[in-house]
């Protein structure tokens, strides 16, 4: 489904990503887990056309998207939940949701879409009226998750969904996650709690230094001895 | 009591006008973040394109507002797209010297092309003083209050209720995560960008058949609107509104009661002092206003 080939990108002068290759098939939940700095966000960054890849290719279900104007890629299908949530601080809820909602595509299905996150996320639906900036970290997770969702998208791309949430939180996204992709989404997911994201995961990769050292079935990487040491702290 | 009255009716006409000018400044600003220095010459261009509007077809000024305010918007957005958006990941500075040399050129041209001559637009009556007890003020300032309060209102509605204004707003906010839900940002800011303009280019059909056109009177009436944006808050469409209404109020009070010369020293009073108390501005946040990257 999402298919990088050997993909160099950067900021400004600096290279970040020497030549990441990694694939992700329909139906699964892939992860890239890491350490801080080693190029995750960068990776998401440029599949979804935040930033242009320097040189190789990104193709999404065939299409070579690399360089595609970001909200075109939206409409392909890809939609990112970024870090640090980024919601629309002074909008409501209610509004960043319909914002999620904005392509041609995805406002065709708003009402059903909208129910369905009610569903999943009862308490998000309690705060539709207030500010976004006026909800705790957790509650702000899952409005970004929620307006993710509202794209459509069939490929879902969450940056460090679990980052500065409390434990309890943190499974209650995983478990979202889970969700999501339960429910006919493809989900590509970086994280630096690598143990429990390659607990919800079919396969993984490990990126170092803007490279891809190790990639596996999930399982198999739990149980590798570089992952352990170096993230599982066993 | 009633010189009292006069000078507030008077005031808020005034302060009418500066919140349609300041409106469309503040807007583009709360948005691209860009501080737009030819914005008085847009109103300055609109002011002639009304001028030549109404004397080419012999019409009423307010029916130039057909032609004008289009232009006007295809202006801004132009700008934009051609000036504004090849500079965007520039220096902010850049961007200053761009919009203070576009204001330039565009005085320029119009000298060229019109020389230093004033033109006055007919009035058609738009001149016709109203009398309120002994309050007196003219039919076209009255309308200025009217559409003040339109646009005001008009354009908050448009940004809280549309999906199109949303997404502006949703711009404005956090650029990067507008483009992850799929809105073509450069396009949004084009649109922003005709908004302001299109501000400026109704308060040229309100004000051309009251005030004389010339190259320079953008510089005049805009002013004045960057002392309003700064102090209701840079990029608040309330802080405007309010600020114009204020600077208004004390422009008329003042200017009657201490005179011409002395009216601008308590109006940059009051600013410099709204300034030292609250330097973000009446109704300025702490809002972060830098893009997030
Ligand atoms: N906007 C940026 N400009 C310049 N350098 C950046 C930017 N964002 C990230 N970097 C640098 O790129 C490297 C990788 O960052 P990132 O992809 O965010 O890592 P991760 O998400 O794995 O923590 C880091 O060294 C970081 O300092
Ligand atoms: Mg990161």
């Amino acid at each position: 489904m999402l298919k990088l080939n050997d993909v160099m990108a950067g900021y400004g002068s600096t290279t970040i990503l020497h030549g990441v290759s990694l694939e992700v098939n329909a139906g699964e939940i892939v992860t890239i887990v890491g350490g801080n700095g080693a190029g995750k966000t960068t990776t998401l960054r440029v599949i979804s056309s935040l930033i242009r890849a320097r040189s190789g290719q990104v193709q999404f279900e065939g299409r070579d998207i690399t360089g595609m104007k970001a909200h075109k890629v939206v409409e392909a299908g890809i939609t990112m939940v970024p870090e640090a949530r980024q919601l629309f601080p002074e909008m409501t809820v209610l509004e960043n949701l319909q914002m999620g909602s904005f392509t041609r595509h995805a406002r065709a299905h708003y009402k059903e879409k909208l129910d369905e996150v009610v569903g999943l996320f009862p308490r998000v639906a309690e705060r539709f009226s207030q500010q976004a900036q006026s909800l705790s970290g957790g509650e702000q997770q899952m409005v970004a998750i929620a307006r993710g969702m509202m794209a459509c998208p069939r490929l879902m791309l969450f940056d460090e969904p679990s980052l500065g949430l409390a434990p309890i939180v943190v499974k209650q996204v995983f478990d979202v996650v889970r969700a999501i992709a339960a429910g006919g989404t493809t989900v590509l997911i970086v994280e630096q709690n690598v143990y429990q994201t390659l607990k919800i995961a079919d396969r993984g990769y490990v990126i170092e230094n803007g490279e891809i050292v190790m990639g596996g079935e999930a399982e198999q990487l739990i149980g590798d001895d570089h992952v352990r040491k170096a993230y599982l702290g066993i | 009591m009633d010189l009292v009255f006069t000078n507030i009716v008077n005031g808020l006409m005034l302060g009418a006008l500066y919140a349609i000018v300041s409106v469309g400044l503040t807007l583009v600003f709360g948005i691209v973040k860009v501080i737009n220095f030819a914005h008085g010459e847009f109103l300055m261009v609109s002011m002639f394109l009304v001028y030549l509007v109404t004397t080419f077809f012999g019409v009423h000024p307010y029916f130039s507002l057909i032609l004008v305010l289009p232009a006007a918007f295809v202006m801004g957005m132009l700008v934009q797209r051609l000036l504004i958006e090849p500079l965007q990941n520039s220096d902010e500075h850049i961007m200053i010297f761009a919009t203070v040399g576009l204001s330039i050129a565009l005085i320029n041209l119009m000298l060229l092309i019109f020389g230093p001559d004033i033109l006055n637009t007919p009035s058609s009556g738009l001149r016709q003083p109203v009398n309120i007890g002994s309050g007196m003020f003219l039919t076209g300032q009255l309308n200025i209050l009217i559409c003040a309060i339109a646009v005001v209102g008009g354009i908050h509605l448009f940004l809280t209720r549309t999906q199109l204004g949303r997404s502006i707003r949703a711009t404005g906010q956090n650029r990067s995560a507008a483009q992850l839900m799929g809105i073509n940002v450069s396009w949004i800011y084009m649109v922003t960008f005709g908004i302001g303009a299109a501000c400026v280019g109704l308060a040229a059909v309100l004000i051309a058949p009251l005030y004389p056109t010339s190259p320079e009177v953008g510089q005049y009436f805009v002013l004045l609107s960057f002392v309003v944006v700064v102090m209701g808050g840079l990029g608040s469409i309330t802080g405007a509104l309010v600020a114009s209404m204020i600077i208004g109020l004390v422009d008329a009070f003042a200017g009657f009661y201490l005179g011409a010369n002395v009216k601008d020293l308590v109006v940059f009073g009051i600013f410099l002092l709204v300034l030292i108390f609250r330097p973000q501005g009446l109704f300025g946040g702490a809002r972060n206003l830098s893009h997030v990257s």
